[in-house]
């Protein structure tokens, strides 16, 4: 009873302007920058994906399909879209492969190495995506160490950057931080006992990896690859740089029709199309989840 | 279970992945001790060349008080919006509570190109481009959910009975909210300060459709350079920036714990 009681008295401010009026009063610096700098920017996106683009940059309020049709009809784009769907799955499941041992030795590990490990693991998400980029620039460029090091063994130097391979190689290691943490977040079923009991049952390593282990981590492994597709279908910084404007994908099209092209409402459109993208990635994702349960 | 069984071959899988990992990261410390004209790893010569370029490239330097300006208001901005909000949200559970949570942490779900984007048009017809202000609501529209989320997190795990003691004691609202239940925010507000600096500090594509000739920031700046030339220059920022992170991640760790506040 008195529980129920002291719940009552939880402080509420009873000033002059009353309950409703305080909250709306502490909430209005945030709604009003949602507002302006949300809301209606997004709405905006919105309609202005129907509107018409005249040349050299003018726009005429309509309301057209026009840029939507534009788009189905136009090889250029379709290709671009199915380029950016491909390139993000390929990043994804590289990303997954190379983050699963990690987040396995690091789930496994304990005390101060798995904190200092973690920190390992956290570090590059504090680091500039342009920081980390320009590394890969000296790492990837023709007579860097990689290319020389191919063809110090005898082998023909491959490009490695200004084309899809680097951007995909540099996006995989900036996305692995957020593969490993979601692994990790969803290795919490993997009971080390379970894995034992199966190898005293007599199954060896391999089947208890792929009978054991696999299944019991694929929740985990549904979140780190949804959010890496999402994250590489609306990256920017990486492709721009490590693509070297010979790469054209979804979001560096956008900032093209944005800031060079200024064609709004087709930069507007393409980044309802990726909206979408996400939209569809996100069911996937959902699917998969029932699917497991 | 308590020591890893891992074995050898996995060990060393693990350990050239980490290389993999963190490869970018450190490959620019030497490399901002070339003594070389262009980007090359590994240098043929070291010297304090680019440290000495970067001290009189005056576009850098100026870049980064803009970012370090803009990025301590955004925060302290953040703050004085989040602090409030949170508060009602979780203490005062007025209706549509979970809606408005969800309405003003929705901005994190947006890729920032298309975020981006549609700043830049409403912006553009209000006139706010290349405008400071302008890039301080620019930021403060990702910094704002972070901030809330981490705040709203630490002021629901809070127990209620300390509020409740002042409360029954006679303590007037904003009395037990100064006195009691900001102190206790404490380590929420640490976390949130830093987080908040460092997604101003560090946001670069928002920025770049916000920024014009006369205002850059840093991280702007340096992807500008990085797209038209290629030297060690942006190696020897590199290593200032990853310096400052490092800085501001201490204090944190120190204050609240590194794990509790980035890994939650």
């Amino acid at each position: 009873m008195s529980v129920a009681v002291a719940e009552s008295v939880i402080p509420v401010p009873r000033p002059a302007l009353g309950r409703v009026g305080t909250a709306t009063l502490l909430l209005l610096p945030i709604a009003l920058v949602n507002a302006v700098g949300f809301l209606l920017p997004v709405l905006n996106l919105l309609r202005m994906s129907f509107n018409e683009a005249l040349s050299g940059g003018g726009i005429r309020e309509t309301f057209t399909l026009a840029n939507w049709v534009g788009l189905a009809g136009d090889s250029f784009y379709l290709e671009l879209i199915l380029n950016s769907v491909v390139v993000s799955l390929t990043i994804t499941a590289l990303t997954l492969v190379l983050s699963y041992p990690i987040a396995l030795y690091l789930h496994r590990s304990s005390g101060r190495w798995r904190t200092f490990l973690t920190v390992l693991v956290i570090s590059p998400l504090l680091t500039s995506a342009v920081v980390r980029t320009y590394g890969w620039i000296a790492l990837l460029a023709d007579q860097g160490p990689i290319t020389s090091a191919i063809a110090a063994l005898g082998f023909a130097p491959p490009r490695l950057m200004f084309n899809t391979t680097g951007v995909v190689i540099g996006l995989v290691e900036i996305l692995m931080p957020y593969m490993i943490l979601s692994l990790l977040a969803g290795f919490g079923r993997l009971d080390p006992r379970v894995e034992e009991a199966a190898m005293t049952l007599g199954a060896r390593p391999v089947k208890t990896f792929w009978r054991v282990v696999l299944p019991l981590t694929l929740p985990g492994i549904a979140l780190g690859c949804l959010l890496c597709f999402v994250l590489a279908v609306s990256s920017f910084i990486t492709p721009k740089l490590l693509g070297g404007g010979r790469v054209f994908l979804l979001a560096t099209e956008i900032y093209d029709q944005a800031i060079v092209t200024l064609n709004w409402p087709l930069a507007s459109t393409l980044s309802i199309l990726v909206l979408v993208i996400f939209g569809a990635a996100l069911a996937v994702y959902a699917r998969i989840l029932r699917a497991i349960d | 279970m308590e020591t890893n069984q891992t074995s050898l071959p996995m060990k060393i899988l693990v350990a050239l992945l980490f290389l993999f990992l963190l490869a970018p990261v450190i490959l620019v410390v030497p490399i901002s001790f070339s003594g070389e004209q262009i980007l090359s790893f590994p240098p043929q010569s070291w010297s304090l060349r680019w440290y000495i370029a970067l001290a009189q490239n005056s576009a850098i330097i100026s870049a980064f008080w803009t970012s370090l300006m803009l990025g301590a208001i955004v925060t302290v901005l953040s703050l004085a919006a989040a602090i409030p909000a949170a508060y009602v949200i979780v203490r005062m559970r007025t209706m549509g509570s979970g809606f408005l949570y969800n309405l003003f942490t929705a901005p994190l779900l947006l890729p920032t190109i298309v975020l981006g984007l549609a700043i830049l048009i409403v912006f553009a017809s209000a006139g706010f481009l290349g405008s400071f202000w302008g890039l301080v609501i620019g930021h403060l529209v990702i910094t704002l959910p972070y901030a809330l989320r981490v705040l709203a997190t630490t002021l629901g795990n809070l127990p209620l009975a300390c509020e409740e003691a002042a409360s029954t004691l006679g303590g007037r609202p904003f009395t037990v909210f100064r006195r009691v239940t900001l102190p206790m925010m404490a380590p929420g507000i640490v976390a949130a300060t830093a987080l908040c600096f460092l997604v101003s500090f560090d946001e670069v594509v928002i920025t770049l459709f916000l920024t014009g000739p006369r205002l850059t920031t840093l991280p702007v700046e340096l992807f500008h350079h990085v797209e038209s030339r290629a030297d060690p220059l942006v190696a020897s920022v590199s290593v200032l920036l990853i310096l400052l992170t490092l800085g501001v991640v201490m204090i944190v760790d120190r204050t609240v714990g590194l794990s509790k506040t980035f890994v939650k």
